[in-house]
């Protein structure tokens, strides 16, 4: 038990070395490409507190859709949001929320102040539907094709140039695949 | 030329540290004097070398010797002078450059001031840290030289980033490595201390300035960080627990844990393999900090240098040091003789709870700060511990650190009185009680954790200065008495004071600005009005101007209180040329009240501009308390005792070595 005491530190070190140099091969910025080209996760979310439509697996089909990971602790999201506000409002592709790990107050909070560019939300409170998505970082933007797979993941803020170079282009595309 | 002799010197300097690193230590096994003897000229002679390749290095920068690959990379004739200089280490090479040149300075200066060390303790100290450098020179001389050359040598540089182009993030590294480094010194008496199997107070006595000099650099280091993103990132948040800032944190919250145990040690004799450890940790904690932002092993805003063979090298390196020195431990610490009695109320006892805290408080962090890594490395999910982890862990554990903060000093060593204590410090409960109840009928409908943390902050400042006023026996002596007594009060006493009010301050400043800060995000058109926490604020108008190496686009908003004019502020969104890149410059009128802070965006084409407006009530506080915090470890650091070194030394040789510190 003594001996133990003074183990502990050298047994933990090890473990957290042994991550470490499995996740020096890992890169995290990589799309987990298991799930492109897969049909979203099943599920069914009511919507962010104040709002009527909620968000499920069956809004996602029969047209193209984005679906924005957003949440109000996020910094970054602010820095798209008016992107997405100016994307909603033009009507070019409806734009999902999907709204991860947020309480609900600061959610309806949030889109009070900023703007809410969502045709519909989905409120993720415990997050689930996020991992399923492989979400791992906020703000994510997925574009989701008409027979409801995921087409593309884009990581991070949305900028203009991803907008206009990558992702309404792959928007037309598939609309034009069918 | 200058290139080359400096990667030489650099390569010298490797031989130097190989030597630096062996001999000594088996001198001081063997009992070879002259073996001994050679740690102080070989420390000497590391610094030495690493100090020229650091000059040739900036040398390259501020003639824009574009033949050299990094300054190449970093640098660009167009740059401002100061930038020439600070982009020396704001590339991954050269930061490694200059992390080597603080571990050889303080290796010197141990060296150096270190005249009243046991010789084959100072000899092993010495070592310890000639073998990091060893570690960290062929580090940089096998994956990262920072001399290589281009041939044909480019016209001219390709820049540097442009968010590193600002004071606070110029000088931000150099004092965070100050601390990271500093806390190698530490490591480095804990190792010899194990190979010694003797640790007593005089130990401690010397551990600890160093602790505290490298905690006042990191705390510093920290402290510009977060104003650097307050700043420049535009959003008014100043912490976002990104794998870097936790980083620096984890350490800095060990080195924490480590000032206040070396105390027990220190006076009491007490609780040594435990201080032992949290020596090895704080230093292993900023190693795991240089992997995880050189390595890109983490996902970060940051991070700006990733290789994978860098960070298979560093973790090998990490694996030597920390794992070798942890089992050191493992196999020596049992063996240290337990030191002094104690019960659980005691001073003790509030510095083993302040312990335990903090340390519960750095596993989280680390937990946090791992987790996605270890859940893509065995449960292949790619997730993220966003702030509310880290915000609720945190609040949590800092409620009791918080409480017992304000109490531990008022105890007895050996055996405290609880009630005693509780008794004296009824004005600090009242007092936080009362700010608590005023917070509450203010807060309208906000957050009731703001209760909680003016109740805490209130309770921490008011005990504070209630264990300074008892120690004084302020009002309870004649004023003379009261003098004589504070006169006399150790300055070590005044450190701890003059520290916990500026953890007292940052309390304030983060309850208060979280809580009550007003923000407006909207489109302005010239001449427009718009009221933020009582400031009217007019837009003027936004306009063009051109910098030494950058276009800006700069507003103007003209800030009035009831129609008195107080200030006219100039946010900026600049636009870099080389590399091309935007940044924000927020503008900020800072005041103790609070901070009133103006972001100017993109215009929408039809005469207005997207603006971002917040008033932040104390959030200077932040940083204030902060400096306060730094200014009471320097203040303890004065302390006559701690530079004396040993007490048993005669006067005469005493006094001299203050003199030389």
């Amino acid at each position: 038990m003594r001996s133990l005491k003074y183990t502990l530190p050298i047994l933990l070190f090890v473990v957290i070395a042994a991550a470490l140099y499995v996740g020096l091969s890992l890169n995290p910025k990589e799309i987990p490409s298991a799930l492109i080209d897969k049909p979203v996760p099943e599920f069914d979310l009511p919507p962010v507190q104040g709002r009527e439509l909620g968000l499920a697996t069956a809004n996602l089909k029969g047209e193209v859709t984005l679906v924005n990971v957003f949440a109000s602790w996020c910094v970054a999201c602010r820095s798209e949001h008016p992107l997405l506000m100016d994307l909603g409002a033009s009507g070019e592709v409806p734009v999902y929320g999907l709204n991860y790990k947020d309480k609900p107050d600061n959610a309806e909070a949030w889109l009070a102040e900023w703007g809410d560019p969502y045709g519909r939300t989905g409120a993720d409170v415990k997050g689930r539907v996020g991992i399923d998505f492989g979400v791992y970082g906020v703000p994510e933007t997925f574009v989701i094709d008409r027979q409801g797979r995921i087409a593309y993941k884009h990581i991070g803020p949305i900028r203009r140039e991803d907008l206009d170079n990558k992702i309404l282009p792959l928007v037309k595309k598939l609309r034009e695949e069918g | 030329m200058i290139a080359e002799s400096g990667h030489f010197a650099l390569i010298l300097a490797l031989l130097v540290a190989l030597v630096q690193g062996t001999l000594p230590l088996i001198g001081a096994w063997r009992g070879y004097d002259m073996w001994v003897a050679l740690a102080r000229p070989a420390a000497t002679a590391q610094f030495l070398l690493i100090a020229f390749a650091f000059a040739s290095l900036t040398y390259a920068f501020v003639a824009s010797d574009f033949s050299v690959a990094n300054v190449f990379a970093n640098s660009h004739s167009a740059k401002p002078m100061l930038y020439k200089v600070t982009g020396v280490w704001g590339n991954h090479e050269g930061s490694l450059l200059l992390w080597i040149l603080i571990l050889a300075a303080f290796g010197f200066m141990v060296s150096a001031f270190g005249g009243n060390l046991p010789a084959r303790l100072r000899a092993r100290v010495l070592s310890v840290q000639g073998l990091i450098g060893v570690g960290f020179l062929l580090f940089i001389l096998f994956t990262s030289n920072p001399f290589e050359r281009l041939d044909p040598a480019p016209l001219d540089g390709r820049g540097l980033n442009p968010l590193l182009q600002d004071p606070g993030l110029a000088f931000h590294p150099p004092f965070l490595y100050l601390g990271y480094v500093g806390l190698s010194i530490a490591f480095s008496f804990a190792v010899a201390a194990l190979i010694e199997g003797r640790v007593d107070p005089a130990w401690a006595r010397w551990v600890r300035p160093w602790t505290l000099l490298a905690w006042c650099f990191l705390t510093v280091g920290i402290a510009i960080g977060s104003w650097w993103a307050y700043y420049e990132l535009g959003w008014g948040g100043w912490w976002f627990w990104d794998p870097v800032e936790n980083a620096s944190f984890m350490p800095w919250l060990a080195a924490t844990a480590l000032l206040h145990s070396a105390v027990v040690v220190e006076k009491r004799d007490a609780l040594k393999s435990w201080t032992i450890l949290l020596a090895i940790l704080a230093f292993s904690l900023s190693l795991l900090g240089t992997f995880l932002v050189r390595s890109g092993v983490l996902n970060s805003v940051h991070a700006f240098a990733t290789d994978p063979t860098r960070g298979v090298f560093i973790l090998a390196f990490l694996v030597l040091v920390v794992g070798g020195s942890l089992t050191l431990f493992a196999v020596r610490a049992p063996a240290l003789a337990p030191g002094g009695f104690f019960r659980p109320i005691s001073r003790e006892g509030s510095l083993v709870l302040n312990n335990a805290l903090l340390v519960v408080i750095t596993g989280a962090v680390l937990l946090g700060t791992l987790y996605p890594l270890f859940a893509d490395a065995l449960l292949n999910r790619k997730l993220t511990v966003g702030a509310p982890f880290f915000n609720l862990i945190f609040t949590l554990l800092m409620t009791p650190l918080l409480i017992a903060m304000a109490a531990g000093p008022l105890m007895a060593w050996k055996r405290g009185d609880l009630t005693g204590v509780l008794n004296r410090l009824k004005i600090a409960l009242v007092a936080a009680l009362v700010l608590g109840a005023l917070t509450w009928m203010w807060l309208a409908d906000g957050p009731m954790l703001a209760v909680l943390g003016m109740v805490l902050g209130g309770w921490l400042l008011v005990g504070t200065l209630q264990e300074w006023a008892g120690r004084v026996k302020l009002f309870r002596a004649p004023i003379g008495e009261t003098l004589r007594r504070a006169g006399n009060l150790p300055r070590a006493a005044y450190g701890m004071t003059i520290a916990h009010i500026g953890v007292a301050l940052v309390i304030f400043g983060i309850t208060a600005s979280e809580t009550w800060t007003e923000e407006r995000l909207m489109v302005m058109k010239p001449g427009q009005v718009v009221t933020v926490g009582g400031y009217d604020m007019e837009f003027l108008g936004a306009e063009p101007i051109q910098g030494p190496n950058y276009s800006s686009l700069q507003g103007r908003f003209r800030v009035t209180v009831a129609g008195e004019h107080i200030t006219t502020m100039f946010p900026e969104s600049r636009v870099y040329q080389n590399p091309p890149m935007e940044t924000t410059e927020a503008a900020i009128r800072p005041t103790a009240a609070s901070d009133l802070y103006a972001v100017v965006g993109e215009s929408d084409g039809e005469g207005g501009y997207g603006v971002r407006l917040y008033h932040k009530p104390l959030i200077s506080w932040i940083w204030i308390g902060s400096l306060v915090m730094v200014l009471g470890g320097f203040v303890s650091l004065s302390d006559r005792r701690l530079r004396v070194g040993i007490p048993s030394r005669s006067k005469a040789a005493a006094s001299g070595a203050a003199a030389q510190a």
